[in-house]
């Protein structure tokens, strides 16, 4: 038996759900007499309906109801009841509240029929008149009304110090680029999708794709005036989000509306091109501009983005405070501003902000490097930050050197010429580039219920998620390591309102904030146990202290006579115990407060291009991450894996087009919304540095579902000016621009 | 709340919708009659009808591949094809390719691999795989790579995925598998 988990490659404990199909999705909850709702979307992006005639659509045998502004009941009224743990200041989107138009493609009503082709069929006939509005929705256009958006929780608003405006004129270096990129949706695979089953007293079940289960449950209840007790979300597998089911998406609404009225069981799914009728990372613009001395010592730093938010709330997200963190300069200039478009809010996508902000900074950076003519690294070195400027405190561990340097290495860096276009293989260009890469390890308060039962078993669980991001795998891991059992007794539960709360499931803390509370519930079922098996009779634990043994092998063993020891079976039997049962709570401290406290990368990659067609290939990436202590090495390296890959459709393939003649999104599907597929993808190393940190949080690990992205669009560039001798500061990076 | 409006029988009776035709599957070795309108995918028909709901919906529009099946042992994407036209075929979905207890050796290698994350895409990902190595005309990894391009993994487990068939498709060369 072996019972030491914690930093074991360990392949998922869903892993064979997962691959024989067994694992159940939000819309894969089948019980007869189930309805079906197909959201129609609107055909404008600004105005109002003036007319809606649902006549033709409810006069096929088998539709039920067509919900619309017109029939939709009298719900909450404040903006409060519609908002939730994730919502941005401003007023949340209403599904069916009114007549108005806000963005293109925006819910204006729900068929529900007795079958899905029904309704499908149905929705195709509801007739709508409109009347138009001007509408604005091209960023570029727009910038000059740009204004400071009202503060967001957990984004802290950037601050500046010293004087950049005038160390940058008087620096002998200068460079100043502006760097754009446009929207990008999420589109995980599994499209948004809610069933709601109706038990026969009316109470609610909400199979619901979510990254927060009580986030919806709190959201539900408040606009519909259920109590928690009628009504119960669940989300045990999440097809993927990255962001996109932080906050409720309108399916949710549209589906416990209609099992509401029409007192049934609803499935509502979204199509393929509705996952671009939400949330989306913003399109942005931004400037950097950098003075140094010759030698690239940064003199002052100025970081400037204009996003994109909608009229009714104020999305923003950390762009440009990186510039203040990733190097040492004590005049720097940062402002980030938005503008109102008529689009949906913009929300949170893998590494928010950070993905846009590194993008700018870190082709800036290798903009210098070459002005100046030294290596892009020794660039970084040079100015590589001890301390965080931004908030004057030290760092709870930095080994971003290691990542420099480890990274450069695998990569065989060293032989690169840094002359553009001088490694090419006849009309191959190659080129390589570099980028480092910031994330937070944030820390915030969760809490964790455990059972031990007489048999050995151990049941943990708490409201958090699994979205592919391996957390079932990570808790089994800490809990059976922290009670020394074996990771088939332990069984981890997430995605179920009823459960212990958790806030939703990202940002990259819930290895952190859900580990910790797991870690302190199990601490507490040890006190216990340590205590039943101290009173047994001739205990050979009577005269030991708690922090003198080790749970390990099922057993409670002393730390110097492993003779020494009683079975956690038996400690239970002897207490007179059928089960234990244990809550805790845990959230960061004074004490790791005093710590600024990230995770870092480094990313290097090879690119080969066609000169004559201008075909971008990316053949090779090394992602080089300090992360802290690595809880499991296979799940790990799969995330940083998939966020490079993603990395790469930011750097040359994703875009939402707009066509601002309708301010709708053109590329609605996935053959025009490019996203990378196998033979898209190379070969990718992953490299975790050695990083001791007691002080980040009580695991020592810092979060890893979004470091892995950050760095991979500028490293991709800066590759491509290598190869081509050509900057392209407009993502993404497609073969027309090379030409 | 409105409730809905009462059409007449009259009206209702000029509305003509499909109506529902028997038709056999054999589905992971099991013959299943089901009586299906002629606008079911094949894909709805497995979820929605044989309660078989390992098999993905991404898309609807064949681009992303989460509904890969086999019918008659080729890999197809099942949105893309009505029920009705498979009378009498033989489909194999992700819940037919295990013995009992003893998972397929792609399915094995895939946990092995942690060739998927969130898994939505991996029945999708595994009866392509399957369908692959038949057609027997992968003989590298740049050819995994793109002969298995039609099946998106957002979650950007590619190259897991190709090791993972890889090393059955090794396997397979070898006589192991089956």
């Amino acid at each position: 038996m072996r019972t030491e988990h914690i930093g074991k490659p360990i392949s998922r404990v869903d892993g064979r759900a997962k691959v024989t199909g067994a694992a159940k999705y939000a819309a894969e909850y089948n019980v007869p007499g189930l309805v079906y709702g197909v959201v129609v979307s609107s055909a404008i992006a600004k105005g109002r309906i003036t007319r809606i005639d649902v006549a033709e659509a409810l006069r096929l045998p088998g539709v039920l109801q067509v919900f619309t502004h017109e029939n939709s009941p009298l719900l909450a009224q404040s903006d409060n009841s519609y908002s939730d743990e994730v919502a941005p200041p401003g007023s949340p989107f209403r599904p069916l509240h009114d007549g108005e138009i806000r963005y293109s493609a925006q819910p204006v009503a729900l068929v529900v029929a007795d079958t899905f082709e029904l309704a499908h069929y149905a929705a195709s006939l509801v007739r709508i008149g409109y009347e138009r509005d001007a509408h604005a929705t091209n960023l570029n256009e727009e910038r000059e009304r740009a204004y400071q958006p009202r503060p967001r929780e957990f984004i802290p608003p950037p601050e500046s110090r010293g004087n950049a405006e005038k160390a940058f004129a008087e620096a002998i270096v200068r460079l100043e680029e502006e760097y754009s990129a446009p929207i990008e949706h999420h589109n995980p695979m599994e499209p948004f999708a809610t069933t709601v089953l109706r038990e026969e007293n009316g109470r609610l079940l909400v199979y619901d794709k979510t990254q927060g289960v009580q986030n919806v449950q709190n959201y539900l209840c408040n606009v519909f005036g259920y109590s928690k007790g009628d009504l119960r979300v669940l989300s045990p597998f999440v097809g993927g989000a990255f962001g996109a089911g932080l906050r409720p998406v309108y399916q949710v609404f549209l589906a416990v509306l209609a099992a509401r009225e029409l007192k049934r069981s609803v499935r509502v799914s979204l199509m393929r091109q509705q996952m671009f009728t939400f949330t989306h990372r913003p399109a942005i613009w931004q400037r950097v501009a950098l003075g140094a001395a010759p030698d690239g010592t940064l003199e002052a730093i100025t970081h400037k983005a204009i996003a994109e938010t909608s009229q009714f709330e104020d999305y923003s997200e950390t762009v440009v405070n990186w510039s203040g963190l990733l190097y040492r300069c004590d005049n720097v200039e940062l402002s980030h501003t938005v503008v109102k478009l008529d689009l949906h809010t913009p929300g949170d996508m893998r590494a928010p902000g950070a993905v846009w902000g590194l993008h700018a900074l870190e082709c800036a950076m290798d903009e210098l490097a070459f002005k100046v003519g030294i290596d892009p690294i020794e660039l970084r070195l040079k100015n590589y930050a001890e301390r965080d400027q931004n908030e004057g405190k030290p760092f709870s561990s930095k080994e971003l050197r290691a990542c420099y340097r480890l990274g450069a290495e695998k990569f065989g860096w060293a032989r690169r010429n840094p002359q553009p276009r001088s490694m090419r293989e006849g009309n191959v260009l190659i080129g390589w580039g570099m980028a480092g890469g910031v994330w937070e390890a944030f820390h915030i308060t969760a809490d964790a219920k455990a059972t031990l039962t007489a048999d050995g078993r151990l049941t943990v669980s708490s409201a958090t998620a699994d979205i592919g991001t391996g957390t079932y795998t990570i808790m089994t891991q800490i809990a059976a390591e922290m009670l020394g059992l074996p990771i088939e007794d332990v069984t981890f539960k997430l995605g179920d309102s009823s459960l212990s709360k958790s806030p939703v499931e990202g940002g990259s803390f819930t290895a952190s904030t859900v580990g910790s509370a797991v870690k302190a519930v199990c601490e507490k079922i040890r006190k216990k146990l340590f205590q039943l098996a101290r009173k047994i009779d001739g205990s050979p634990l009577a005269n030991t202290k708690l922090d003198n043994v080790r749970f390990v092998d099922g057993q409670i063993r002393s730390h110097n006579d492993s003779s020494r020891a009683v079975s956690l079976i038996e400690a239970m039997r002897h207490g007179g115990l059928s089960a234990i049962e244990e809550k805790a709570s845990a959230g960061p401290t004074p004490e790791q407060m005093q710590y600024s406290r990230f995770a870092h990368s480094a990313v290097f990659t090879e690119v080969r291009i066609d000169e004559d067609l201008g075909t971008i290939r990316v053949m090779r990436v090394v992602g080089a991450v300090a992360a802290g202590r690595i809880l499991n090495p296979k799940t790990a390296r799969s995330q940083v894996l998939g966020a490079i890959v993603m990395g790469i459709g930011t750097a040359l393939e994703e875009e939402s087009v707009i066509d601002h003649t309708f301010g709708r999104i053109m590329t609605h599907n996935l053959a025009d919304y490019h996203v990378p597929v196998n033979a898209d993808v190379h070969d990718i190393e992953v490299i975790f540095v050695q990083e001791q940190d007691e002080a980040v949080n009580p695991l020592g690990a810092k979060g890893l579902g979004e470091i892995g992205i950050v760095g991979v669009a500028a490293a991709i560039a800066n590759a491509v000016f290598h190869a081509t001798g050509k900057r392209i500061r407009d993502l993404p990076i497609t073969l027309d621009k090379l030409l | 709340m409105n409730s809905k409006p009462k059409a007449d029988a009259a009206t209702k009776a000029t509305v003509s919708l499909p109506t529902k035709n028997g038709i056999t599957l054999k589905v992971n070795g099991a013959v299943k009659q089901i009586e299906i309108a002629p606008w079911t995918t094949l894909l709805d028909a497995l979820r929605e009808h044989l309660g078989l709901t390992g098999t993905k919906k991404g898309c609807d529009h064949g681009q992303c591949g989460a509904c890969t099946v086999l019918v008659n042992g080729k890999r197809i994407t099942s949105c893309l094809t009505l029920a009705i036209m498979h009378d009498g075929a033989e489909v194999t979905t992700i819940e037919g390719l295990a013995e009992g207890e003893v998972l397929h050796p792609l399915q094995k290698a895939f946990v092995e691999h942690d060739a998927f994350q969130c898994g939505y895409c991996t029945p999708g990902q595994i009866c392509s795989a399957v369908g692959l190595l038949r057609e027997g005309k992968a003989k590298s990894p740049e050819d995994i790579r793109e002969l298995m391009s039609g099946n998106i993994c957002r979650c950007g487990a590619y190259a897991n995925i190709v090791a993972a068939i890889e090393q059955v498709s090794r396997m397979g060369e070898r006589g192991d598998e089956e």
